[in-house]
């Protein structure tokens, strides 16, 4: 499985998302420090779920980056967040 | 470590602004840390830019000191404000400059 369908798969469970965008930046970073030949490491994600309703933008983010935390120790050097309740 | 914890504990508290970024603020090395630069320089806020890649215990360090993964991280008195993108959404919705009023951060007319 990608990382980029491991991201999908994870924040669709954690967040049942009415939208989902996961945008694999990777190339327009290449040869920038934490790239790495066939990406996979640079990702601009898009979540719009119920689950932000009345959370503070950096309330959101972590709940983000504990779904990704794995990731984000394992490969994934950099992760462009944007969260919307609706 | 818990030293490196009470270094970033009181760079945070001594300092009204602090960047923790990657590179410096005349020389950034990260595109991420380099957005946040220009919307504080534009903003003319007085900040302290700390390089996190000069030391890899910083480098961890910081992510433990707010659970927060990624860098660079922007704290304005004591307070973690957020990383790359919530720093520009709150620029663009004006929440920003909101934030350094509210705290008593002059922005505009600084000395240098």
């Amino acid at each position: 499985m990608t990382t980029k369908a491991t991201i999908e798969e994870k924040l669709t469970r954690a967040f049942s998302p009415t939208e989902l965008g996961v945008i694999d930046e990777s190339d327009r970073h290449a040869g920038h420090s934490g790239w790495k030949e066939g990406g996979e490491t640079h990702f601009r994600i898009e979540v719009v779920s119920k689950a932000f309703a009345g959370k503070s933008r950096v309330e959101a983010h972590r709940m983000v980056n504990e779904v990704l935390a794995e990731e984000l120790n394992n490969g994934v050097h950099a992760l462009a967040i944007k969260t919307r309740a609706e | 470590m818990s030293g490196i914890q009470d270094w970033i504990a009181n760079e945070v508290k001594t300092n009204d602004v602090v960047l923790f970024m990657k590179g410096t603020p005349a020389f950034p090395q990260c595109g991420f840390s380099g957005q946040v630069v220009q919307i504080l320089d534009y903003l003319g806020v007085s900040y302290k830019g700390v390089n996190v890649l000069e030391d890899a215990d910083l480098r961890q360090g910081i992510k433990d000191y707010s659970s927060w993964p990624t860098i660079p991280q922007l704290y304005v008195k004591g307070e973690f404000v957020g990383g790359c993108d919530i720093v520009r959404e709150m620029f663009q919705a004006q929440e920003l400059q909101q934030v350094f009023t509210e705290k008593g951060v002059a922005t505009g007319q600084t000395a240098e």
